[in-house]
């Protein structure tokens, strides 16, 4: 009898999991059926017109989190190597914890600070430098408004940082202390064995820890809208407004009159459910294929 | 010492010294999170904050006590979604699970945990406001509760499993069926476990305002029942940071306080609770 | 107990301060060594002269000192917190605290109980030694690579895969490839901890003729459970029993005619 209820309650979340990808297709009919594959290639974000595409907000996500990635896993891996090879034990729990607390502030909160201190200081300070000493680069050029996605893919960083640094450094813990000896005994310096012989025997672990994090930027909403100026624009540069999937869903779904705009809003987020499944389960796989710790793992 | 002896022992010390400028510089942004937050959110918190209503622009002196209560109502809403789910389905995964089921429940949990959370406002979207055809506690409260499943699953699994064999080959030995030793015996010497479980999930979805923009949506007064619109602090702290006036913008702040204080007191009393028991992932 | 020495080389510092001369024929010295782990001694007055181009077996039951001794001489002691030694250690005359760690290491080499080959290919484990230490240009790294690897008896099994992984290999081939990877830096001395006991005795067989095939080229130092091993191979053989050396002597000398009652109880097999 027990064991019924239980295996009703584990079914359900199967049952939910399909529900919710059902409905997440079925009520995207019309923009699906009307604009096809098209939705994807489109420039522009008329709803007056009724015209939807997608691209601004696909290329808005894929840049923002690519530039997250790009200031987060240095810091991440570096921080993790810290923790791991370095700091002595209690230090590294101590800091472990405190670090993963950055993971538990909510998304809102992360915004509040974007909009108050990072953008500002991004807008009278960074951009300008940027502006004055690499400013011949198509990325740094054009007018500065502080809200751009220069400013969402910080926050991002920020946002997920914790991720890499808890994931990477359990990987780096688990490598066998052999290899760290076997380097130090042919005459390696400790960041030699560090560098060349252990990140490199978890460097699979640390993909998946990376994969995981991409996943979680791509979704990030609240903290994403109120820094990136939501703006449905493609541009080379990084102090022109952006706008991410997860924000125009966010901004607009309440405003959308008519089914198609709604639709189209709800596509999108379809397609943001597909990308971040998708890299989820890669990642998950990665890391059940080598920890063979199975699914209960973060 | 030769030149590249020298060069090795600098590169040493210089990469080791970087790393650890990374665990400080991340460390350092929780301080800087936390204390920034302190100072302009403690300035503005009075009294009233908890006690009032939002005033119309241009007055002062309101306050968010609906979205305060609003909060509340709507993570007890998630509890009776997500608890009963969670525990029961960590207690199948851990106690009656078969090999190959078990699997996909667990990669379907995980899968599930991944989905963003304004996926989810849509998806009690099209469920629930639908067909009520207006937002509504109920909706914001079932997009909450979802999330709060694979959290829950996760860590009762991960509790029960803890708990050792031997106290459940006791129970067998007097005689005691499997329903009876998991409830009288192995839950309890879990509970520890499984209540900062639950901590865990409602904290994590208290901060959420994603899914509760075009579900719970918002409102300006109190919330009567379960089937209206329903103000809630991060979507309120949402509202009035983007907002152009200033007076909101202290009240984002008192707001953000609030919220972060709940959220790390149950995240760090959940953990001291457990101690170092069991490892919990965050979501 | 300490070896007695004799001829004279170079001269060197000892702890007094007086020049005396460093013996050609000692590589290694350590007097009056002591060695904690917090506050627990390990290691009590350990006084042994390892032998130039010799090869030293060191024999006692588990938990004795033999592995903490052997540690020592390569500071991979310095791995552990609380780790702590006191006493003299000199390589050549030279006290091996005072000497850049890295460069040591590089000199006194290490081969360990179980084999830990890199997650790279053949070719790169050998050559990372190489590599981090300058010895090799790009076009030398082949030939130096060739040469560990026939010097331990690899060369004509490995020789077509090179570049295939290094856990692509039977564990007693992989001994032998960190054996490789070890003499690859030409290390002056070889510290072995058990470097067989997790192979199998054809395995065990060919480690044991290289090892003796090496005596020219530096001074090895054997840890071992197994004394028929040490009664083989070795020159000279070191007993230690619960942190101390009990006794230190010719090969021959400790297993025929043992001059301690330890010695012969451990020998004939009266205790572990």
């Amino acid at each position: 009898m027990a064991h019924l209820i239980t295996l009703l309650a584990a079914a359900s979340i199967i049952v939910v999991t399909l529900m919710l990808v059902y409905q997440l297709f079925v009520n995207c009919s019309l923009p699906r059926h009307k604009f096809g594959f098209e939705f994807f290639l489109g420039k522009t974000w008329d709803p007056v017109s009724g015209v939807f595409g997608a691209l601004p907000f696909v290329y808005g996500t894929v840049v923002s989190s690519a530039l997250a990635l790009l200031f987060a896993v240095p810091l991440g891996i570096g921080a993790a190597i810290f923790l791991s090879e370095l700091a002595p034990t209690q230090i590294s729990n101590y800091l472990t914890f405190v670090i993963e607390l950055l993971a538990a502030i909510p998304s809102v909160i992360y915004g509040l600070l974007g909009i108050f201190i990072l953008v500002p200081v991004l807008r009278t300070v960074v951009m300008p430098f940027l502006k004055d000493t690499l400013g011949f680069l198509p990325l740094f050029k054009g007018p500065i408004y502080g809200l751009s996605m220069l400013a969402g893919g910080v926050v991002l960083a920020i946002m997920i940082v914790p991720f890499i640094i808890s994931v990477s450094r359990e990987i780096l813990l688990a490598v066998p202390v052999e290899q760290r000896e076997a380097a130090l005994a042919l005459g390696a310096t400790k960041w030699e064995s560090t560098w060349q012989v252990v990140v490199p025997f978890a460097r699979v672990g640390i993909m998946a820890s990376v994969f995981l994090a991409l996943a979680r930027a791509l979704g990030e909403t609240m903290a994403v809208t109120m820094v990136i100026g939501n703006d449905p624009r493609i541009s080379a540069s990084l102090f022109a407004p952006a706008y991410s999937i997860a924000a125009v869903i966010a901004n607009e779904f309440t405003e959308a009159t008519g089914d198609l705009y709604l639709q189209a809003l709800i596509e999108l987020g379809l397609v943001l459910f597909l990308l971040t499944i998708l890299i989820n389960g890669l990642a998950r796989l990665v890391i059940i294929a080598t920890t063979q710790k199975g699914t209960t793992q973060g | 010492m030769s030149l590249r002896s020298r060069w090795r022992k600098i590169m040493n010390v210089v990469m080791l010294s970087l790393t650890g400028l990374c665990a400080l510089f991340t460390v350092s942004v929780l301080f800087f999170i936390l204390g920034y937050l302190a100072w302009y959110g403690g300035k503005s918190l009075n009294w009233a904050f908890f006690t009032k209503l939002p005033v119309p622009v241009g007055e002062t002196g309101g306050g968010m006590a609906n979205a305060i209560v609003g909060s509340g109502k709507l993570l007890l809403l998630a509890s009776l979604v997500g608890v009963p789910f969670g525990l029961l389905g960590g207690v199948y995964l851990s106690e009656f699970g078969g090999q190959t089921f078990s699997f996909f429940v667990r990669y379907t949990t995980d899968l599930l945990n991944g989905v963003p959370s304004i996926v989810m406002g849509i998806f009690a979207y099209t469920v629930v406001v639908l067909p009520m055809k207006h937002f509504s506690t109920l909706a914001g409260g079932m997009a909450l509760g979802v999330m709060m499943v694979p959290i829950a699953v996760r860590t009762t699994e991960e509790s029960l499993r803890a708990v050792p064999l031997v106290l459940r080959e006791g129970a067998f030995a007097l005689g005691a069926s499997k329903w009876r030793t998991v409830a009288t015996v192995v839950m309890p010497a879990a509970m520890r476990g499984i209540v900062t479980g639950v901590m865990l999930a409602l904290a994590r979805v208290a901060g959420e305002a994603a899914p509760l923009l075009f579900t719970a949506f918002g409102n300006a007064f109190w919330s009567s029942g379960w089937d209206q619109p329903i103000a809630s602090l991060p979507v309120m702290i949402y509202t009035y940071a983007i907002s152009a006036y200033d007076d909101w913008h202290r009240q984002a702040w008192a707001a953000g306080l609030v919220l972060l204080a709940l959220v790390l007191v149950a995240n760090v009393g959940g953990r001291f609770i457990v101690s170092r028991g069991i490892a919990l992932r965050r979501g | 107990m300490v070896m007695k020495t004799s001829e004279e080389s170079r001269p060197t510092e000892s702890a007094a301060g007086a020049a005396t001369p460093w013996p050609a024929d000692i590589k290694m010295r350590a007097a009056g060594l002591d060695f904690y782990y917090g506050g627990k001694q390990a290691l009590h007055t350990i006084g042994l002269a390892v032998p130039t181009g010799r090869i030293t077996a060191l024999i006692g039951p588990s938990g004795c000192g033999k592995t903490t001794f052997l540690r020592i001489l390569n500071r991979m002691y310095e791995t552990v917190p609380h780790a702590r030694p006191e006493g003299e250690v000199l390589l050549d005359g030279e006290d091996i605290f005072s000497l850049d760690v890295v460069n040591l290491r590089r000199r006194v080499g290490m081969v360990f109980q179980k084999p830990n080959p890199f997650p790279k290919s053949i070719f790169d484990n050998i050559a990372y030694g190489l590599r981090i230490n300058g010895m090799a240009s790009r076009r030398t790294l082949a030939e130096l690579v060739e040469k560990s690897l026939r010097r331990a008896a690899l060369w004509d099994e490995v020789k077509d895969q090179l570049h295939k992984s290094a856990y692509a290999i039977s564990g007693g081939q992989q001994q032998r490839l960190c054996i490789a990877r070890a003499l690859a830096v030409e290390p002056e001395v070889l510290l072995l901890d058990e470097p067989c006991s997790a192979l199998d005795p054809i395995a065990t067989a060919k480690i044991e003729e290289l090892l003796f095939n090496l005596k020219d080229l530096c001074t090895m130092l054997i840890v071992t459970h197994n004394m028929q091993q040490a009664a083989r191979g070795a020159d000279y053989t070191g007993f230690f029993l619960m942190g101390r050396l009990i006794e230190f002597n010719k090969t021959a000398m400790i297993f025929k005619t043992p001059a301690r009652k330890e010695t012969e109880d451990y020998i004939t097999g009266r205790f572990g």
